[in-house]
């Protein structure tokens, strides 16, 4: 790592103490009157500024000379901010992009065309060189915990791989003690770290896989579907051991998801996806309270309420048909073969990314 | 109403390596003609296991139903041989499962599909399984069916593949259909419409629902009964009402507690179920939920508590039902003042 980044990074963590004082005087506050934590902060520093991100997968033909026959625009043009600190949530049916977002950002895929800049760097103009230093502030946490552990290695190797790659603990000896502090600060017994992952649960593999993103203290992870694959009562721990992580090392997180009980009670700011596109961005409550697009109200309406009195008197609006194809989507807005309020115009003319209040973004021009 | 299907004392095992697994350890509960009956509970608890029961579609070995009985309109379906057991498969009791995908076959049309059913069990052949192959996929909300029939699974959505699954588990009208985790695999709205479809035709056709799912909230919006089952045993049972507003059973209450719901405020912390489930080959003669539970006393170690009536239909399993209810109230109440400031 060039000292140039050391530097910044050291100067990032100062300002980042620094919030972590305020935070825990505005809890403290929050803790009084019965309102959730997420709600009461206001985050302003981008820490990753997407800008016109598309990704566009070849459909190819042909066995000996592959022909290029069509594009799968699994994302076309998501432009939005993730402030510093926050937890910004992005939901989404599957096949919405929601996951290749994510993945352009960790530069696992090359995206088509857009910016995407992380404290400054645009990280699609970066060699793969030049990321490696980026790679350590920004982790990932997998939906599966089964596939995303390497079956021949013991729990202790999977957590200090990444710090071995990026030699931030050249020492053995404190590579050993780290796996240990991580292990136990994930909520999981030091002993683990001789085991293997077929030796342990689901939702302990998670806490792996979560305690191995952590490993390189890094400032941003992403959690693509990180509790999904857990069962209820796993899922609520695994969901709380996030929110403590947040707090204690100052994590801003990317959480992919398509459970929507589940971002509210983690996120400050919900994106909402569909076909490529993002439909709506506000603050958490706001977005719950205050749904704009057709689809984010179909979205929330669809969503079954654990509770038979409530579900008995509430209206259901199923919404009709299915997601369309990527490869081929409807012109206009993408959504007007499904949208109970799509007018003729709704066909052609693709709706504009606007800001209907402060912090309140839409992608209808019905409303 | 009267009775459709009674399971007594059934008891499912798998012999393996590790020991023999109690995947179903005596369940006993019923379903009436055209009522809809959830199973809920955790994976690995036996949900699954006890509804392939019914079918007896457990792989022996390493799998076998040890003990029980399940009557299905007067005859004990564990009686049965394996040629009259092909007859009720199918024809009295259909059959929904969670992967879309793979429970259908792949190298056979949907048009196949359908007809192989009508063939097998009720004898009807070419225009006439066809005009009735249609006149399914037009009732499970299918368009252009007529062109569907010769199209294969892949070409269709998650969506549809399910709804073509529906078909062909109402394709010889059944008394009972079985529904593994029918939307686990689906999409939000997608979901929504499925069950919709659901309940609207087995309250239409009078059919009864077992429906298998860890969902609670597909539960609450559609169950007449739940059955909550923990580590191979029902530990409570009731109505929907019973279940979510007066449980009786701690692992109960700590699941409803445990979910963020979207129609209360945010809470500032969830409050999980601690602890993991319980290995099932290495249960004990006590009460399998009590390392986890916040009410164990001396006595869950020494037995495992019978399913005592509570109220009514409504029966749980544990030695301290007086202490839950009184959490349990407590949280109601939480609950409701939570709503009011809404």
């Amino acid at each position: 790592m060039s000292t140039a980044t050391k530097k910044s990074r050291s100067s990032s963590r100062k300002t980042a103490a620094k919030r972590s004082t305020s935070t825990k005087r505005r809890t403290s506050s929050a803790k009084k009157a019965p309102i959730h934590k997420a709600s009461a902060k206001v985050f302003t520093d981008p820490l990753v500024q997407i800008r016109g991100l598309k990704m566009h997968f070849p459909v190819t033909e042909g066995a000996l000379v592959p022909r290029v026959v069509a594009h799968v625009k699994a994302v076309d043009g998501v432009s939005f901010d993730i402030m510093k600190g926050e937890t910004l949530g992005l939901v989404g049916e599957s096949g919405c992009g929601k996951t290749t977002t994510g993945r352009c950002i960790l530069q696992l895929e090359k995206s088509t065309a857009g910016d995407i800049i992380y404290d400054g760097q645009n990280l699609n103009k970066l060699s793969k060189q030049q990321m490696r230093p980026l790679r350590q502030r920004i982790q990932v946490i997998f939906q599966d915990p089964y596939s995303s552990l390497n079956p021949r290695m013991k729990i202790g190797e999977i957590i200090s791989e990444p710090m071995y790659v990026h030699n931030t603990e050249p020492d053995e000896a404190a590579r050993q003690k780290r796996v240990r502090e991580l292990l136990s600060v994930c909520g999981l017994s030091p002993k683990f770290s001789d085991r293997y992952p077929h030796e342990m649960s689901g939702g302990q593999r998670q806490r792996v896989g979560i305690a191995r993103a952590l490993a390189v203290r890094p400032e941003f992870i992403i959690c693509d579907e990180a509790v999904s694959a857990l069962d209820v009562s796993i899922q609520a721990q695994v969901i709380n051991l996030l929110e403590d992580l947040r707090d204690e090392f100052n994590l801003t997180y990317l959480f992919i998801a398509h459970d929507l009980s589940v971002v509210r009670h983690l996120c400050h700011r919900v994106a909402v996806m569909y076909l490529g596109k993002m439909v709506e961005l506000a603050d958490c409550d706001e977005l719950y309270d205050n749904p704009m697009h057709p689809y984010t109200k179909a979205l929330l309406n669809a969503v079954p309420i654990p509770d038979p009195a409530v579900e008995a008197k509430r209206k259901h609006q199923v919404i009709k048909g299915e997601i369309p194809s990527p490869i081929n989507p409807p012109p206009g807005c993408v959504f007007h073969p499904r949208c109970p309020i799509a007018v003729d115009s709704c066909k052609e003319v693709v709706p504009e990314f606007r800001e209907i209040r402060p912090g309140h973004w839409v992608a209808c021009k019905e409303i | 109403m009267t009775k459709l299907l009674e399971i007594e004392g059934l008891k499912t095992q798998f012999y393996t390596s590790a020991g023999t697994v109690k995947a179903v350890d005596g369940i006993t509960y019923d379903v009436k003609e055209g009522e809809t009956v959830a199973i809920v509970g955790e994976s690995g608890c036996g949900k699954s296991v006890g509804a392939m029961s019914i079918l007896r579609l457990i792989p022996d070995p390493p799998g076998k139903i040890v003990e029980g009985s399940i009557m299905f309109q007067g005859r004990d379906l564990l009686k049965l041989s394996e040629a009259q057991m092909r007859d009720v498969r199918g024809k009295d009791i259909g059959m929904v499962f969670q992967e879309p995908m793979t429970s259908l076959n792949p190298v056979l049309t949907i048009g196949r599909q359908l007809t192989e059913t009508l063939e097998e069990h009720l004898g009807t052949t070419g225009e006439k399984a066809m005009e009735r192959a249609v006149e399914l996929l037009g009732l499970v909300g299918i368009s252009e069916p007529q062109r569907r029939l010769a199209q294969y699974p892949h070409h269709l959505s998650g969506g549809m593949r399910q709804r073509v699954m529906i078909a062909m588990a109402l394709a010889c009208e059944p008394k009972l259909i079985i529904a593994d985790e029918p939307t686990t695999a689906l999409d939000v709205t997608i979901q929504a419409q499925i069950l919709e479809l659901m309940k609207d035709l087995t309250r239409r056709l009078g059919v009864a629902l077992i429906v298998i799912t860890h969902n609670l909230g597909v539960v609450a919006r559609y169950a007449d009964r739940v059955n909550v089952m923990y580590a191979g045993k029902i530990i409570e049972s009731g109505t929907a009402l019973d279940i979510y507003h007066r449980p009786r059973h701690p692992y109960t209450l700590a699941l409803l507690k445990s979910v963020p719901r979207m129609d209360l405020p945010r809470a500032a912390k969830l409050d999980p179920v601690e602890g993991q489930p319980p290995d099932l080959t290495r249960l004990d003669e006590g009460c399998s939920f009590r390392p986890r539970c916040g009410f164990a006393v001396k006595k869950c170690e020494q037995q495992f508590p019978p399913l005592e009536a509570v109220k009514g239909p409504h029966i749980a399993a544990c030695w301290e039902k007086q202490r839950v209810a009184k959490s349990a109230q407590i949280s109601a109440e939480k609950t409701r003042k939570l709503r009011k400031s809404a």
